[in-house]
């Protein structure tokens, strides 16, 4: 009966408007009687400001203020929403993240005075003429200089620049396992700095109105309400009910438009100050210096194996850059979303984790798609490539040999998480045959015919999403809850608005929150209207980031539909003289069970908003619902990813012949969005693992700091992208749902490297790290000496 | 200040300009047409694509002082009367060749341009490599090659001579 319910792969909504040029994201929207800013920010990586000088800016044809740290003085800092704490149970160092740099300066990108004038180019002429005094400090940029003896201080409170000393896992159990071991592997590997780069750059409005007191954001966010929280209560003490925050169209995040940033407050602030709209757009140069960044970790790996294979202990120290100041969930991002992955798909019996988070002079590290999963995932599918090969070991028998079987979920790993479902066997045997592995060894020798180095790489991963629990993600030090909130609003004449706290932008909510609608009440699609990112419409919300928005925003529109439909009946029962428990709802009608009476959805929504023969006495007219969802666990989509390479080994250059991907993200709802979801995730695994790399200097100054130096995959850097899906539901939410924004760019990094090192086999080459660059590879092929080799 | 006179999507337009303002501030500041977007400012992303008589322009990489006297097309304008789609817009909705939407205008504006100068037929790879100007963060590309390679009949009402799947 419905056709454009669960599992159609229904065309989106929001695509018209989009393909027409009708889309409203926040550069697009003008306010009467804006002014703009313009951000003047330090070229400098660390400094002391002795003197901002704006007295010439001031006089600037057009200038409305111009504002510096000091008028941000009474203001709070940047807040952070995650608290971790040391071994030693000490807090994490939590420095003050000023809203303009206020004493120092501490990254290139740290904003130092805000311009605000008639026009654009009146507000950067005059940011122009700003003479600034700063005196140039010894600056860190990478994770080694920060953490070296002696090293200069990104923050006087931050010794040896050390934010915290985390540690999770059974150190013991771990020491005893690598006692028994009949082998131990050891890997150095590097997570390789990233920029995230959403196409639209971020950009807001700040605005008030004298008449009411309320204060406007429209800014470029995965999550309005969780800005309006931090922004309100933590930086300019204004209360909720006069704060509206709108995340209009966005285009892009992948976890860049999650945090919130200086900017955002120095307008809201500034709009109240002067009592006018002001509008922002940032430039991609400032997108480079100020949008958090992503990865950047150091590990050191150690894999215990028995005779046969089984892994015993798995062992690791990382070090993760968190930038100049603390990102909205930066201390998360190593620590509880990484270091508790490393079980990965394997039944590993004990693992020990550390992570020390270090301060550097360089913008603020925070999640990017995947977040902390990618990082997990990178490190145990290549310590498990080399040991296979160190094992003598075919790289599919040790991966199979050590899988957590299907009979064994609910899966308690030794590292806090809970797996509720999968078929790992599944995934892998699915991807192995759509990816012809088994005639892999032949295009291998096609390939050699023509002198190229083919590879074949795999990716059996798993990651936890849906975030959260509110009560693990507390426990954890999350400073907030991370459930998830739905109002359906049935119209009398049938049709239906659902307000969410997810924020589309790019995920095609529109329609498939739609479809969800469509299946439960029956409504037509034309009759669904999905409303998100404005905490004036939406009652609250968390908003999207770690795959959430169907597995815990999807179940609190499922929970508020229960209620439309439960008293819908007590309403179809009173209409038709039926005892309520002999009315169900089914294909969008009432019915009295048995008989051939029945009311439509839209003869009871019209009766409860003109409740004339209505049930008055125990139950109140109006037919609109509200349900908070809190999950009661993580949810664990997992899959196998499998690269294939062909290297060109005068040139070092790496060509992507096929990508294949077989997730089980459990239940499907649009299978053509799914797939959208998996290639683009796929193609930015693929650009880390072989293009990206966001490149500091030993001074600080970021190199690749321009679309023209840091590669962005093209077109014809990715190939067809093959994906499958395999179905274990999730156990704990109704839907069945797992997530799928972010399994792409989780499982397919290591597959791709994988790949590389199994192109370059014959050149002694044991590990690569990202990304994997002709000019890296090149000087591999070119530094192996086959006869010290051939050992 | 320089005034310009220019026709945009078949319509007579004007305006008085800075002599350094972009033809792309030009279109999405005084002419308030907000499809054609701004990706990047070195040039690379392609989301700011329009046709300038006929031929695809960056239009972050040309003053709007260059265009006086110029015919402009912009997304806005490829609706249409009727409402209808252009095919490359109706394909790259079936193919689902957009998420975010913010590279799309510049995309299909570059499409069009593409399967335009290749009345011969396109292979896949010619796509991929015609693509090179435009950077999208969202698909993977993939379904932005599919919905190319459906458009390219439509457009010269023909078939496929190259299959790209």
């Amino acid at each position: 009966m419905v056709v454009d319910g669960i599992g159609a792969s229904v065309k989106r909504k929001e695509d018209l408007r989009f393909l027409s040029g009708r889309g409203n994201y926040v550069d697009d929207m003008n306010r009467p009687g804006q002014a703009y800013a313009q951000f003047l920010r330090s070229d400098q990586p660390h400094g002391k400001i002795n003197k901002v000088d704006i007295s010439a800016a001031l006089k600037m044809p057009g200038v409305v203020a111009i504002f510096t740290g000091d008028d941000f003085a009474a203001v709070g800092g940047v807040p952070c929403g995650w608290q971790i704490h040391s071994k030693d149970g000490s807090p994490m160092v939590e420095p003050r993240h000023p809203v303009l740099a206020a004493g120092k300066v501490r990254h290139v990108g740290d904003p130092i005075a805000m311009v605000v004038a008639e026009t654009k180019q009146q507000a950067k002429d005059a940011a122009e003429a700003i003479v600034l005094d700063i005196e140039t400090l010894p600056a860190v940029a990478g994770l080694t200089a920060a953490l070296a003896q002696g090293a200069p201080l990104v923050h006087d409170e931050a010794p040896g620049n050390v934010c915290f000393d985390w540690h999770i896992g059974d150190k013991a159990a771990v020491e005893a396992g690598f006692a028994k071991a009949h082998k131990i592997v050891r890997l150095d590997l590097i997570n390789n700095r990233l920029v995230p780069n959403a196409m639209e750059p971020r950009a807001a409005i700040g605005d008030y109105d004298v008449s009411s007191g309320e204060y406007t954001l429209y800014t470029t966010s995965q999550n309005p309400h969780v800005i309006r929280l931090l922004m309100g209560a933590f930086v300019l003490s204004i209360p909720e009910h006069k704060l509206r925050v709108v995340a209009p169209d966005v285009g892009g995040g992948f976890g860049s438009k999650i945090f919130h940033y200086a900017e955002e407050a120095a307008l809201t602030w500034a709009a109240g100050k002067l009592q006018r709209p002001i509008k922002w757009t940032a430039d991609r140069t400032e997108a480079f210096i100020t949008d958090a960044h992503g990865r950047d970790h150091i590990s050191t790996a150690e894999l215990a194996l028995d005779a046969e294979g089984h892994f015993m202990a798995l062992k690791v120290n990382t070090q993760a850059n968190m930038g100049a100041y603390l990102s909205t969930f930066a201390p998360s991002v190593p620590t509880y979303l990484s270091a508790t992955l490393l079980a990965g798909v394997y039944k590993t019996p004990a693992i020990y984790a550390e992570v020390k988070a270090v301060f550097t002079n360089t913008v603020p590290v925070d999640a990017y798609r995947g977040a902390g999963r990618p990082e997990a995932t990178f490190l145990v599918e290549r310590i498990v490539d080399v040991a296979a090969r160190e094992m003598n070991m075919d790289k599919v028998e040790i991966r199979k040999k050590n899988f957590i079987p299907k009979e064994a979920f609910p899966y308690q790993t030794p590292i806090a998480l809970q797996y509720d479902s999968g078929d790992y066997m599944a995934t892998f045997d699915g991807c192995l045959k759509a990816a012809d592995y088994a005639g892999f060894e032949a295009r291998r020798r096609a390939s050699a015919a023509k002198g190229k180095l083919r590879g074949i790489g795999i990716s059996t991963y798993v990651e936890a999403c849906g975030i959260a629990p509110s009560a693990v993600a507390g426990a954890l030090g999350a400073r907030a809850g991370l459930y998830e909130v739905a109002n359906i609003r049935v119209h009398p004449t049938g049709s239906v608005t659902v307000f969410t706290g997810a924020h589309s932008h790019g995920q095609g909510h529109e329609t498939t929150f739609a479809q969800l609608v469509s299946e439960q009440l029956g409504v037509a699609h034309d009759m669904i209207d999905i409303v998100h990112g404005d905490t004036g419409k939406v009652p609250f919300g968390m908003g999207t980031y770690g795959s959430r928005s169907l597995s815990v925003g999807g179940s609190a529109m499922v929970k508020a539909m229960d209620k439309i439909i439960a008293k819908g009946k007590k309403i179809a029962a009173h209409l038709m003289e039926a005892d309520v428990h002999d009315i169900e709802f089914k294909d969008g009608k009432f019915s009295v069970m048995g008989t051939d009476k029945a009311k439509t959805f839209g003869e009871i929504a019209l009766t409860a908003y003109v409740p004339h023969n209505y049930p008055i006495e125990e139950l109140e007219p109006g037919l609109e619902e509200t349900a908070f969802y809190d999950p009661k666990n993580f949810t664990y989509p997992g899959g196998c990813h499998i690269a294939e390479v062909e290297i060109d080994p005068d040139t070092g250059t790496v060509s992507m012949l096929n990508f294949t991907a077989v997730d089980d993200i459990g239940r499907v709802i649009n299978p053509m969005i799914v797939e959208g979801q998996i290639q683009g995730g796929v193609a930015q695994g693929i650009g880390q693992a072989l293009l990206e790399h966001a490149i500091y200097d030993e001074s600080g100054q970021l190199l690749s700091g321009s679309m023209m130096d840091y590669t962005m995959p093209r077109a014809d850097d990715i190939p067809n992208i093959s994906v499958g899906t395999e179905v274990t539901l999730c156990t704990h939410n109704p839907l069945g749902s797992k997530g799928v924004g972010e399994v792409g760019a989780i499982g397919s990094p290591p597959a791709v490297i994988n790949a590389v090192v199994d192109a370059l086999r014959d050149y002694g080459v044991r590990h690569v790290d990202m990304p994997a660059t002709p000019a890296k590879i090149w000087a591999m092929i070119e530094a192996y000496q086959p006869k010290m080799a051939a050992e | 200040m320089p005034q310009i006179s220019l026709t945009v999507n078949g319509k007579p337009a004007s305006a008085t300009v800075e002599a350094r303002t972009l033809l792309v501030e030009l279109l999405r500041d005084k002419l308030h047409l907000t499809g054609t977007h701004v990706g990047c400012d070195t040039s690379q992303c392609g989301a700011c694509t329009v046709q300038v008589d006929g031929m695809s322009v960056k239009s972050c990489s040309m003053l709007a002082v260059q265009a006086d006297g110029a015919n402009v097309l912009t997304i806005e304008g490829l609706v249409n009367a009727d409402g209808s789609l252009h095919p490359m817009q109706a394909m790259f909705r079936e193919h689902h060749a957009l998420q975010c939407g913010y590279c799309t205008p510049g995309m299909v504006m570059s499409a069009i341009d593409l399967v335009e100068t290749h009345p011969e037929g396109l292979s896949e790879a010619q796509i991929r490599h015609g693509l090179e100007g435009n950077l999208c963060r969202c698909t993977g590309y993939h379904n932005i090659v599919k919905a190319i390679a459906a458009a390219w009949p439509l457009m010269h009402d023909k078939a496929l001579p190259v299959a790209a799947e």
